[in-house]
């Protein structure tokens, strides 16, 4: 069964793209993620250093 | 080449992320420091000549913005994330060459002149059409995108610093870090040139806040539309408008700069003689947490501004700004959480001046020609770029030959500081809504932009 297409309106994303935005935001996140975490490891020193 | 306009059906949510993968890669020239030490020791270099790269990093970013934003508009996000993903890719492969044959002079031009291109080309490529995509939320969108230059040097400061301790620290493993840098950011811009579109010329997908664009994907391009005031690039810059708030992000950067440039040093000296002196570690890690509210600023404050009016929000960067500073200047020797606290907030305001700029601009001018306006104010952080410091340093080594030390170190500049939050306060109360002479003539479309509020 084919998913009905998008009406005008529609405030969410049609299905088809949501492994695509999921993708996208995934490889714009992951480094993020990773300086984010490195960046709390280094100012936890300002309470601990 | 033809801006790609989005088909039907196209998600506006696909947009951020393919601007944040470039700005992302383009922000790791705030890492650029990792690379310092490495080189001087390699290539026997002094400290001035290792910033060299930077520095012309930073000079071609405002000029190839100023100068190359026509460009982007009349040729689309896409051509302008390519232009920088090859400038900013070969900027780092020429930087491998160079450092692999010893010629310093080559990291200098590739990194410095070639990848600076790419800096300031990809620094404005998404801009304008982040602010097409999201009329209801301008703040919001163009927050997300330059949140990702400060995000760059998070990501970029460890991941280069693991390189070089697995490559090496000689021009070899110097030249290896280069190449992966270069072929790695290569791959995750890609992905911000295979993403971006445009939105459809009618009806505008943010018109209705709806999160699809509905339009058939059409030649046109709604460059010329929006019910708002339109004005172009050329036109601009001969508004007060312009002049007014190019002080108003000059002062606020110039202010912030002045903070940043001598974090460390300032918390070491201001708790120096109390009864718990700030150590190196405790010092990297309040420059880590600056860094953090720079980002969070940069997202939060400006998001804020599609609320409260971006007139406002500026308000509160100078006023309150201004207000930090004195506090820091009256009693930061007192408290350290005070200290932390008003420093944290100053960087918030730093951060956040620099990504509601776009939107400020995009409600006083519109979204005809926003990107290649932006490139032209962004030569107020050019020059803010070198004031900062340079007011910073110049003061604190005067102060420091006249005999004082600790706090003492900083009284001027604190107060320069606030004096330069006031003339941008002052600025920012002169900007008026721009004079209908200056709007484009030309018969528009229906807006895309139709729920822009004016400045307020």
């Amino acid at each position: 069964m084919t998913p009905p297409p998008p009406r005008p309106g529609d405030r969410a994303a049609p299905p088809r793209r949501r492994p695509l935005i999921v993708g996208a935001w995934l490889w714009v996140g992951a480094p993020l993620a990773y300086g984010l975490y490195e960046l709390v490891h280094k100012a936890r020193q300002l309470f601990t250093g | 080449m033809r801006p790609p306009v989005a088909p039907p059906g196209w998600s506006r949510w696909l947009v951020p992320p393919a601007a944040l993968s470039v700005h992302l890669s383009i922000g790791q020239a705030y890492a650029w420091s990792v690379f310092k030490p490495p080189l001087e020791s390699a290539l026997d270099l002094s400290g001035t000549q290792s910033a060299l790269p930077f520095q012309l990093g930073i000079v071609m970013l405002g000029l190839s913005a100023a100068f190359g934003g026509t460009l982007v508009e009349r040729n689309g996000p896409r051509w302008a994330m390519s232009v920088a993903l090859v400038c900013f890719t070969s900027g780092f492969l020429l930087a491998a060459l160079g450092a692999e044959t010893r010629q310093y002079w080559l990291i200098v031009f590739g990194y410095g002149f070639v990848g600076g291109i790419g800096l300031g080309i990809g620094y404005i490529s998404p801009v304008s059409t982040l602010i097409k995509w999201f009329p209801d939320r301008p703040g919001m969108a163009t927050g997300i995108a330059i949140m990702g230059f400060g995000g760059g040097a998070l990501i970029a400061s460890p991941w280069s610093a693991r390189m070089l301790e697995t490559f090496g620290a000689d021009s070899s493993g110097i030249a290896l870090a280069f190449l992966v840098h270069g072929l790695s950011y290569a791959v995750f811009m890609a992905l911000g040139v295979v993403l971006v579109r445009v939105p459809g010329p009618s009806p505008g997908p943010g018109a209705g806040a709806e999160g699809t664009a509905e339009a058939p994907g059409g030649p046109g391009v709604p460059a010329a539309s929006g019910t708002g005031p339109q004005v172009s690039a050329r036109q601009a810059v001969r508004t007060p408008q312009f002049w007014c708030l190019w002080v108003v992000l000059c002062m606020n950067v110039t202010a912030g700069i002045g903070i940043l440039e001598k974090a460390a040093p300032m918390i070491t000296d201001f708790f120096a003689d109390t009864s718990t002196p700030v150590s190196a570690s405790a010092a990297a890690g309040f420059v880590a947490l600056l860094s953090a509210a720079n980002m969070a600023g940069r997202i939060g404050w400006s998001s804020a501004s599609d609320l409260v009016g971006r007139k406002n929000v500026y308000r509160l960067y100078l006023g309150a700004g201004a207000l930090m500073y004195l506090l820091i200047a009256l009693f930061g020797d007192q408290s350290k959480p005070l200290f932390v606290v008003c420093a944290l907030i100053l960087l918030s305001f730093y951060g956040g001046g620099f990504a509601t700029v776009p939107a400020y601009l995009k409600d006083l001018f519109g979204t005809y020609q926003v990107g290649a306006i932006h490139g032209r104010l962004l030569t107020a952080w050019s020059l803010a770029g070198v004031l900062g410091p340079l007011i910073v340093n110049w003061v604190a080594d005067r102060q420091e030959d006249a005999g004082k030390h600790g706090p003492g170190l900083y009284g001027v500049s604190l107060s320069i500081m606030i004096g330069l939050l006031v003339v941008g306060f002052v600025a920012n109360e002169l900007i008026r809504p721009v004079h209908p002479r200056h709007h484009v003539r030309a018969s528009k479309e229906p807006a895309d932009d139709a729920t822009a509020s004016p400045a307020r």
